[in-house]
């Protein structure tokens, strides 16, 4: 730092406690809403938080939770998420949260209490190395053992969750460090930072992808999360891209939204589960155009026998994805965003007119692959099937203002196909770490940031009682979320998964013992309800809609059903096999040894 | 699941400048566990304490994609300010210190001094039945002495590991 700047830095300092720097620092940094859990190293920042109007603490009934509403509340609004756990077991719980956000990029910040410096390293009541243990579960971590360190920190700490390929990262905060003066700086936007991720496309690449897609007769665009972390503009240059070049588009799980379900061009999910069209596209392709997406298993399918004929485009924000898992022919590292962007002048440039791309031929292939309907499923008169219910959903809320999230397993599954998205950050799913639990607590972060929206969270009953406590956040801080259980008692894909790989011996997945989901809603002071036949359906949802407190919603599904297309583990994108045609024996030992 | 090429696989020498900070080594080494990656070596000082910078020099080995993958990882952490590939930097010179104790006596012992001198070590240690040597040079040079000395006696071998840098007035 020179002089000069050092000068005008101690001009704007003030001098204040390192709890009540927390507090400035967050709202400096544009913070209005916190996730936390209140404990003894933590409790001088608890103290300045008493009574401060610009910072609004919702009190979660496990740091877990509290790590999934910041995830919620960042991946709705775009901005980071922020959540404050005390040392030990407060970090400790966390840790699932920040694994799940690095591998989703998520930009969360979580502020921990540490024990005293002079205690580090002793065995101390509830210490433990939380810098240690979060070092695998973070983009980067910070322990502050001095003070007038603390601001400096905690502003690097925004730029890096938010910057770049966005992810976690944790302040670890000893308590003296909390009680000690020291100066204050607020953030200067235009300071030089150390962590400067690339975001501009290379202008040379740009002009080959271009040149690339413009040769391509059976084309497809895999977006993904990427997108939507970098921002609505991101969203609408692809939907521009593809509406100039006449591509089709597929998704994977977490970039769902960016492209609009309702138009021509949406293929549906592509993967394991995914649509029958966007798969089979995938593998036919001649020209894949992958952008923000990350070439995941889940994905992939087969890694061998992905998509074997086609050229490769990949637009990445980390240059270490490019290649990671897939070789590609064009990398271009760069903000989704921008990439988009620079894209869709390319390829203006060239082609001004509204000439014939020559798809024609492609597109009639898409419309067959359509036409063999991969998410169809046998309706039921008597037992309400999990995909209807689905369906039911979206139709009775489509109007609304509607923000989804999910758990994880076979209901995810079907909320991916069945309910549809028009814009991003609308849909908030554990897809990387596949987090049971995660949809109940997101659900509480969306609510908080957005109190008029229809939050649902999309629940198995398994999964959502990894979390269920949250139950009594939602009721003491009136986030009238909608927990829609798909109720069928069993971990439905481990039951799905016993069936097809471990013959039909159900090791411990049945849910015996369920609580009266009901009854469990009332007593936590929210509403219960219950539907059990497809003739009630539609009057509960309506119901859960029109109800002002949290709702838990007990429907009972088909027992049995499982989650079907499916590209079996071990084959690629082309062996999918649909719900029809389901034999049992699609997979080999070689694919049993896969998760 | 990495791609699967058929390349061979090959070594290679990352120089990794640093923020000397506590827990950078931890992160470049979790790195190369949690991913599976090898280290052959590693080497680790601060080099300029005014900027709070050290250098870590790593010999790694693998399929070229995956070195590329690990250089590509290395960047990420926020910590490593620069990634050097001195194995494709043809100006890249790299060095390695070794200290080996030798026993034996009679002709082992005079054939253990001579070999010495053509290796340019030097003896920094020595008693009536042992010499202890300094040896300096690439790893292969180091590797060819510790095996003539395997016959002769040899007792204990330490190294530092790899560091490089660059030829020339600049830096790479």
């Amino acid at each position: 730092m020179s002089d000069g700047a050092h000068t005008f830095a101690d001009a704007e300092a003030i001098t204040l406690t390192g709890a009540e720097i927390v507090v400035r620092a967050l709202i400096d940094q544009g913070v209005d809403t916190l996730f936390g859990y209140p404990g003894g190293a933590v409790l001088p920042i608890y103290d300045a938080l008493f009574a401060e109007p610009r910072l609004r603490h919702i009190l979660a009934r496990h740091e877990q939770g509290a790590g999934h509403m910041a995830e919620g509340y960042a991946r709705s609004t775009g901005k980071v998420g922020v959540a404050l756990v005390t040392s030990g077991p407060g970090a400790t719980n966390i840790v699932t949260p920040l694994a799940d956000a690095l591998l989703d990029s998520i930009p969360i910040v979580v502020i921990s209490g540490q024990v005293p410096t002079h205690l580090i390293g002793s065995d101390a009541f509830q210490e433990c190395d939380t810098v240690g243990i979060t070092r695998a579960c973070t983009k980067h971590n910070w322990l502050v053992r001095s003070v007038n360190d603390l601001a400096r920190v905690i502003h690097e700490a925004f730029h890096v969750a938010c910057s770049g390929r966005p992810g976690p990262v944790v302040i670890d905060i000893p308590k003296d460090v909390q009680f000690a003066s020291g100066l204050y700086q607020p953030p200067k936007p235009d300071a030089p930072q150390r962590y400067r991720p690339r975001l501009a496309p290379d202008p040379a690449r740009i002009a080959e992808a271009a040149a690339l897609m413009r040769q391509a007769r059976r084309p497809v665009i895999y977006s993904g999360g990427g997108v939507i972390n970098a921002g609505p503009k991101a969203s609408e240059h692809l939907r521009a891209l593809a509406k100039m070049t006449g591509f089709p588009v597929t998704s994977t799980l977490m970039g769902l939204g960016a492209f609009p379900a309702s138009d021509a061009q949406w293929l549906g999910m592509l993967g394991m589960h995914g649509s029958w069209e966007a798969n089979h596209a995938m593998h036919d392709c001649d020209v894949m155009v992958c952008v923000g997406a990350r070439f995941d298993d889940r994905v992939t399918g087969r890694i061998d026998a992905f998509s074997p004929n086609s050229k490769k485009i990949h637009i990445d924000v980390d240059p270490s994805s490019i290649n990671k898992n897939v070789l590609v022919d064009i990398g271009i590292v760069a903000d989704a965003g921008l990439a988009l962007e620079a894209l869709c002048e390319a390829w203006r440039g060239h082609n001004a007119g509204g000439e014939d791309r020559g798809l024609d031929a492609w597109w009639a292939q898409i419309e067959e692959w359509r036409a063999v309907k991969g998410f169809a499923y046998r309706a039921d008169d008597t037992v309400i099937k999990p995909q209807y219910a689905i369906e039911r959903l979206f139709a009775l809320t489509k109007a609304r203002d509607v923000y989804i999230t999910t758990e994880v397993g076979q209901h995810q599954m079907w909320a991916a196909q069945f309910f549809h998205f028009d814009k991003p950050n609308r849909w908030m799913t554990s897809g990387g770490l596949g987090t049971m639990g995660y949809g109940l607590p997101a659900a509480i972060g969306v609510q908080a940031a957005h109190p008029d929206a229809l939050v649902i969270d999309i629940a198995g009953e398994a999964s959502v009682q990894m979390t269920m406590q949250e139950m009594s956040t939602a009721a003491q801080h009136d986030l009238p979320i909608k927990v829609f259980i798909l109720n069928n008692e069993w971990m439905g894909m481990v039951r799905q998964w016993q069936q097809l790989l471990h013959g039909e011996r159900y090791s411990h997945s049945y849910s015996a013992a369920l609580p009266d989901f009901v009854k469990l809603a009332e007593a936590y002071g929210c509403v219960g309800l219950r539907a059990e036949t497809p003739a009630e359906l539609d009057g509960k949802i309506l119901e859960m809609i029109d109800c002002k407190k949290p709702v838990l919603f007990d429907c009972r599904v088909a027992k049995t059903e499982n989650c079907f297309p499916m590209i079996p583990s071990g084959k690629a994108h082309n062996e999918m096999i649909l719900a029809r045609t389901f034999q049992g024996d699609e997979i080999d030992d070689q694919g049993k040894m896969l998760v | 699941m990495p791609p699967r090429t058929d390349d061979p696989s090959e070594s290679r020498t990352l120089a990794v400048l640093v923020d000397n900070e506590p827990g950078v080594l931890a992160r470049v080494v979790g790195l190369f566990s949690a991913r599976g990656y090898n280290i052959e070596s590693l080497t680790v000082a601060e080099t300029d304490s005014a900027q709070h910078a050290s250098r870590i020099t790593i010999v790694t080995s693998g399929q070229p994609v995956i070195l590329d993958q690990i250089k590509a990882q290395l960047e990420r952490i926020v910590s490593v300010r620069r990634v050097i590939d001195v194995t494709r930097d043809p100006a890249g010179v790299e060095r390695e210190l070794a200290l080996i104790k030798v026993r034996g006596a009679g002709a082992n012992r005079i054939e253990a001094l001579r070999l010495s001198e053509i290796f340019r070590a030097k003896v920094i240690d020595t008693t009536l039945e042992s010499f202890i040597f300094e040896l300096t040079g690439p790893s292969s040079k180091i590797n060819s002495f510790i095996e003539l000395m395997r016959p002769l006696g040899l007792v204990e071998v330490s190294r530092t590991g790899v560091l490089s840098i660059h030829r020339g007035a600049e830096t790479a």
